[in-house]
């Protein structure tokens, strides 16, 4: 066993890291289809037809994946954002700035496929349900992290004043979804929650779990490729930068 | 301020010193107070013009209304906690004194509240008459308005400090930021005063909102000073 | 299930493909708004390393 030790922050700057994201953006995107399609072939041929909802329930199979992935990327964000702090790392920050237009984005796929999968499943495309409202919620939450970026100017300062918007925002996540719930609750009255799926074979359940892990891959890739446009962005004055474009002529 | 380094004076007193300077700073100008409080006024009208007269209907739609109102008007009344004293150097100065940022801030946020929230919770219940709300509802609205309108000033401090000197978007982007966080408050603090209507207590939504109050007097003033060195920098 | 099944989706149709459909729609414009935005990011450094 070698006594090498491993040095963690030998990537933790932009321009080590920047190769490495190309690599890891090609490592994540084949298995990301190659998962998609096998999701996609289970969730929309294999699997049988509800015996409620019959053909409308299939798109439990991307609702699902991005929901998770909307709120998973959240965390991850923040996670970035945490560390950028702390170490006041350049890179931890772009990693942020990175994951965040994904998050956003998984956030109204889930909202949208949540609204069409309302409509055949339970008459409306749109019910106040918690899930659903803490869903819209969240994506205020991802926009004003990006309208906040956007409004400052100075790229040290928007990395920390996002960072700290991000985390209060991690924080209260958890308060507001409770609150929402406790709201439901009171309003619901007596219809259906509409975030109760359909009992779940064996193949409805892999088919979720397999596109999950395609929306998952997914998002690696498509961050990794967005990072390195952001680093290059950034960095563009400096001498790695000026290597690089000129090796790349 | 004397020479001594940032973080050596007591808490108290840096709370103090900054409570009674933003107090008297906004009661120079007691037409701008006046005027937030109008705001509030107006806005909780403009709901029947808009939606009919219809009793049942504004009676249900009341503890709504109100509290959104609310919301607005403290989002409006945010950017002067911060701005003037941004806008002439007084900040940065401040940031320099003795006395801890955190506590300063505190005073600043309530001298805030003191002027802005707390009168629109004593305004609230003649306005709530307008909808046809009364006597025990009426006291658990203006109770939910103070123990909620500090904690939207203590969050919207955050917000305040985080875009300060942005012109980009100004006010819209600080709602956008804010809101969100606001609506736990306004959960509860509506949930109340339905609660009182429907003939069960209110204890358990007033608890919830002493608690936000509690956690976010000790948290926010901390995120606040954070935000506002950030954005001197 | 035959092709005409698998777009009709038992009258569902609408929902189903209007649900994956848009996914689709917004991950497609995401890929390649992401390398676009890559690929401008590189010539503007080569611009900038040219005129340096």
């Amino acid at each position: 066993m070698s006594t090498r030790v491993i040095n963690w922050f030998k990537f933790a700057s932009p321009a080590s890291f920047f190769p490495l994201a190309g690599r890891i953006a090609w490592w994540f995107a084949v298995p990301a289809a190659l998962l998609a399609v096998a999701g996609l072939w289970l969730g929309l041929v294999v699997a049988p037809p509800d015996a409620q909802q019959g053909n409308a329930y299939r798109i439990i199979f991307i609702h699902v994946a991005s929901a998770w992935m909307s709120m998973f990327l959240y965390l991850v964000m923040a996670g970035w954002c945490a560390m950028s702090l702390i170490f006041n790392a350049r890179l931890s920050a772009m990693m942020a700035q990175a994951v965040a237009p994904t998050g956003a984005l998984f956030t109204v796929i889930a909202l949208w496929t949540g609204s069409f999968w309302g409509r055949p499943a339970w008459g409306t495309y749109w019910a106040w349900d918690a899930r659903m409202t803490s869903e819209l919620i969240l994506l205020f939450l991802y926009l004003g992290y990006l309208a906040l970026r956007q409004a400052i100017d100075e790229p040290r300062r928007a990395d920390r004043a996002s960072a700290v918007l991000a985390l209060v925002g991690a924080i209260n996540v958890p308060i507001i979804y409770f609150s929402v719930r406790w709201w439901n609750t009171l309003h619901q009255g007596a219809t259906v929650s509409l975030t109760k799926a359909p009992k779940m074979a064996a193949v409805m359940l892999t088919g979720m779990l397999l596109m999950a892990l395609a929306a998952w891959f997914y998002a690696i890739a498509v961050t990794m490729i967005r990072l390195r446009a952001i680093i290059l962005e950034r960095e563009r004055h400096t001498a790695w930068v000026g290597a690089f474009a000129g090796a790349v002529r | 301020m004397s020479g001594a380094t940032a973080g050596d004076g007591g808490v108290w007193p840096g709370v103090a010193w900054s409570l009674r300077r933003d107090l008297r700073l906004a009661l120079r100008s007691k037409a701008e107070l006046g005027v937030q409080l109008l705001f509030y006024a107006i806005v909780v009208t403009l709901f029947p013009l808009g939606v009919g007269a219809d009793p049942t209907l504004l009676k249900a739609l009341a503890s709504g209304i109100l509290w959104v109102a609310a919301l607005l008007a403290s989002l409006l009344s945010l950017p002067r906690l911060f701005a003037i004293d941004f806008a002439d150097g007084t900040l940065e100065q401040i940031t320099l004194s003795p006395y801890p940022l955190p506590a300063l801030i505190s005073g600043k946020i309530a001298a805030h509240w003191l002027t802005s929230g707390a009168p629109l919770a004593v305004l609230s219940p003649l306005l709530a008459l307008e909808f046809g709300l009364q006597g025990p509802e009426l006291g658990v609205l203006a109770l939910g308005l103070l123990l909620g309108t500090p904690t939207l000033s203590l969050l919207g401090a955050v917000g305040a400090a985080l875009t300060l000197g942005l012109r980009a978007g100004g006010g819209a982007l600080l709602a956008l930021l804010i809101l969100p966080l606001y609506v736990p408050i306004l959960i509860f603090g509506a949930g109340a005063v339905e609660a009182i209507r429907a003939g069960v207590g209110a204890g358990g939504e007033l608890s919830v909102l002493g608690a936000a109050l509690l956690a976010s007097v000790v948290g926010a003033p901390f995120a606040a000073a954070v935000a506002v060195r950030i954005a001197l920098d | 299930m035959s092709l005409s099944e698998f777009f009709s989706m038992g009258g569902y149709g609408f929902y189903v493909w209007g649900a994956y459909g848009f996914t689709a729609v917004l991950l497609t414009v995401e890929i390649v708004a992401v390398r676009a935005r890559l690929r401008a990011a590189k010539r503007a450094a080569q611009a900038q390393e040219a005129g340096e």
